[in-house]
């Protein structure tokens, strides 16, 4: 036992600082999730603070804003399952189709470029083009359709949401279906060919399955993260009072009751709601690859 | 055999060819729309309709407002401190995570690994993560930009395989040389992994750069902002009046259009410039990342 130390004193020196970050950064505040059980002041501490139980999950179940805030947390994931799952997946097909080899780098190198534009400058595009004198209405009041301030309709706020993640983020999407697509034996579509499979052909019985475990496991990272609601970072630049109806999720709730009203437990209490449903979520959804393909996580 | 390719498939081809042609339009147009409006004539560009295909009259109007700016060149400075500061502290931090925790039959590694991975899959959440860094005395400091991200699990993952594969021999061969496992480290795994940490720089640098959810939580302080909060500002809030304050009440309105287009153009330039050169190193990045799978 002593010989494993000496031996091993350097990794565990190099181990120290890297667990003390995890520990101080990432399970001292799971300590600090109790607070969601707590009616806790800042000025008492936690110790100092009474213990309420579940009653903050109570009053958040109870609040009018409940269903709202899972329906939207939901709907924007979904919306983004569906319409922004399948893009790079359609592209990474439609990429490895291009024969000429500069063309497609060519377009592979320019539909990445929106991955490392900042989400800050995305969303300041975005309103800038969406306002009501924005370039996309005056291009619409050229076909004759009358200025509508996109930004302030609830209606349009999950619409704009996915389609502006699918604009930024369908060409770095696409790399790892086409890195899984190259990772296909050639041998099989030679078999195909001389069996007098054309291209379609060769794409749905080949390549699609070929990636199908690829396709599995983005999947599954997608459905652990469904009651995420989306990135609370853009839907915080792009949301507004108005629109809250369809925009506000519960992470963006979270953030204005908690940081901005300072209404801790309560808060923290929602937040743990949201993580513990996206654990489960990520669990099940792994469990059930496991059971159709063989595929899962871990 | 067969040679002739049938007319669908041409017509694919074509149909596909245009496809990608609109998509790399649709990719580059909106840059190139606020980079023609940032140097456009104010005056003109709100009369102006549709698309933009060069600047409506030339004025570097909007550019001069923004460089006068002292938030933006204090925005810049932070950035490049937080980008600077934080790559460092991630590279050394994953360095000797991957490290580490790449090395068989060491004790106590298989729980800590365990430790680690839980992190992403579950966490404290916003506000406990907040009241933490209150407690440690972080809030509105230029540490709560480097610290809480010190370690990103998923590189931490990538780089410990690429440790990993690095073939036993060379570690031998320097073992029975006298060298411990710092020197291991410093002189011969990174030498040797020099694509990944390139990749892990980028990818790191980059995120420094784009940051902008931490700094909104924790910092008060303007002169700590990072460029993209001063962005915030400008963009989303609409806080340009300070840098109006030479122009005339009557401009007011039109230039604060064209100084946002600057904004972003300013803002983003770096990226842009440096993108080509680097994006072959993202993409291997991401190669890496996947073949693990």
């Amino acid at each position: 036992m002593k010989m494993q130390w000496s031996r091993n004193k350097y990794i565990y020196l190099m181990l120290l600082p890297v667990v003390a970050y995890y520990i101080v950064f990432m399970y001292l505040p799971m300590y600090g999730l109790q607070i969601a059980f707590k009616d806790f002041s800042p000025a008492k501490g936690i110790w100092g603070s009474a213990w309420v139980g579940f009653d903050h999950f109570k009053s958040f179940y109870e609040s009018y804003y409940f269903w709202r805030l899972i329906r939207n947390t939901l709907l924007i994931s979904l919306y983004e399952l569906i319409f922004g799952f399948p893009a790079p997946i359609v592209l990474a097909l439609l990429l490895n189709e291009i024969r000429v080899r500069f063309f497609k780098n060519m377009v592979q190198s320019i539909t990445y470029l929106p991955h490392f534009i900042s989400v800050v400058v995305v969303s300041g595009m975005m309103i800038d083009f969406l306002s009501s004198d924005g370039i996309i209405n005056q291009l619409t009041g050229i076909f004759g359709i009358s200025p509508v301030s996109y930004l302030i309709m609830p209606d349009w706020f999950r619409s704009i949401y996915v389609a502006s993640g699918i604009w930024q983020g369908v060409g770095w999407g696409s790399i790892i279906y086409l890195a899984a697509i190259s990772g296909i034996d050639p041998s099989l579509y030679e078999a195909a060919k001389s069996d007098g499979a054309g291209r379609f052909k060769q794409i749905w019985h080949i390549t699609v399955p070929g990636i199908m475990p690829t396709i599995m496991i983005m999947l599954i990272l997608r459905f652990g993260t469904l009651m995420a609601g989306g990135s609370m970072e853009k839907i915080l630049l792009l949301y507004n009072s108005t629109t809250y109806e369809t925009a506000d999720v519960i992470s963006t709730f979270v953030y204005r009751r908690g940081l901005l009203q300072m209404d801790y437990g309560f808060s923290a209490a929602i937040g743990l709601f949201n993580n513990i449903l996206n654990f489960i979520l990520l669990v099940s959804a792994n469990k059930i690859s496991r059971k159709i393909n063989n595929t899962s996580l871990w | 055999m067969n040679l002739r390719v049938p007319i669908r498939e041409r017509v694919f081809d074509i149909a596909n060819t245009l496809l990608m042609l609109i998509l790399v339009i649709i990719t580059l147009y909106p840059f190139l729309y606020v980079l023609f409006a940032s140097l456009s004539n104010p005056a003109e560009l709100i009369q102006h309709r549709g698309l933009l295909l060069a600047p409506t009259g030339f004025s570097l109007e909007s550019y001069k407002l923004v460089f006068e700016n002292p938030m933006i060149s204090i925005g810049y400075m932070n950035t490049l401190i937080y980008v600077i500061g934080g790559t460092a502290l991630n590279l050394v931090m994953t360095s000797f995570a991957a490290y580490a925790l790449s090395r068989r039959g060491v004790k106590l590694i298989g729980p800590v690994m365990f430790g680690i991975v839980f992190t992403m899959f579950f966490s404290g959440g916003l506000i406990p993560t907040y009241l933490n860094m209150k407690n440690l005395g972080l809030l509105d400091n230029r540490w709560a930009m480097i610290l809480p991200s010190a370690i990103s699990t998923w590189n931490l993952l990538v780089m410990r395989t690429s440790f990993a594969s690095i073939p036993l021999a060379l570690e031998e061969s320097a073992r029975i040389d006298g060298a411990n496992d710092f020197k291991i480290l410093f002189r011969i795994f990174i030498p040797v992994s020099l694509p990944i940490m390139a990749v892990m720089t980028l990818f790191y640098g980059v995120s420094h750069w784009n940051a902008y959810m931490d700094a909104l939580i924790y910092l008060r302080t303007r002169d700590l902002y990072p460029l993209q909060l001063v962005l915030q500002e400008i963009l989303i809030t609409n806080s340009t009046d300070a840098m109006m304050s030479t122009v005339a009440d009557v401009d007011k309105g039109l230039i604060q259009e064209t100084i946002k287009y600057a904004t972003i153009i300013v803002a983003t330039v770096p990226i842009l410039l440096l993108y080509p050169f680097l994006q072959r190193y993202f993409v291997k990045g991401v190669m890496l990342g996947s073949i693990k799978e």
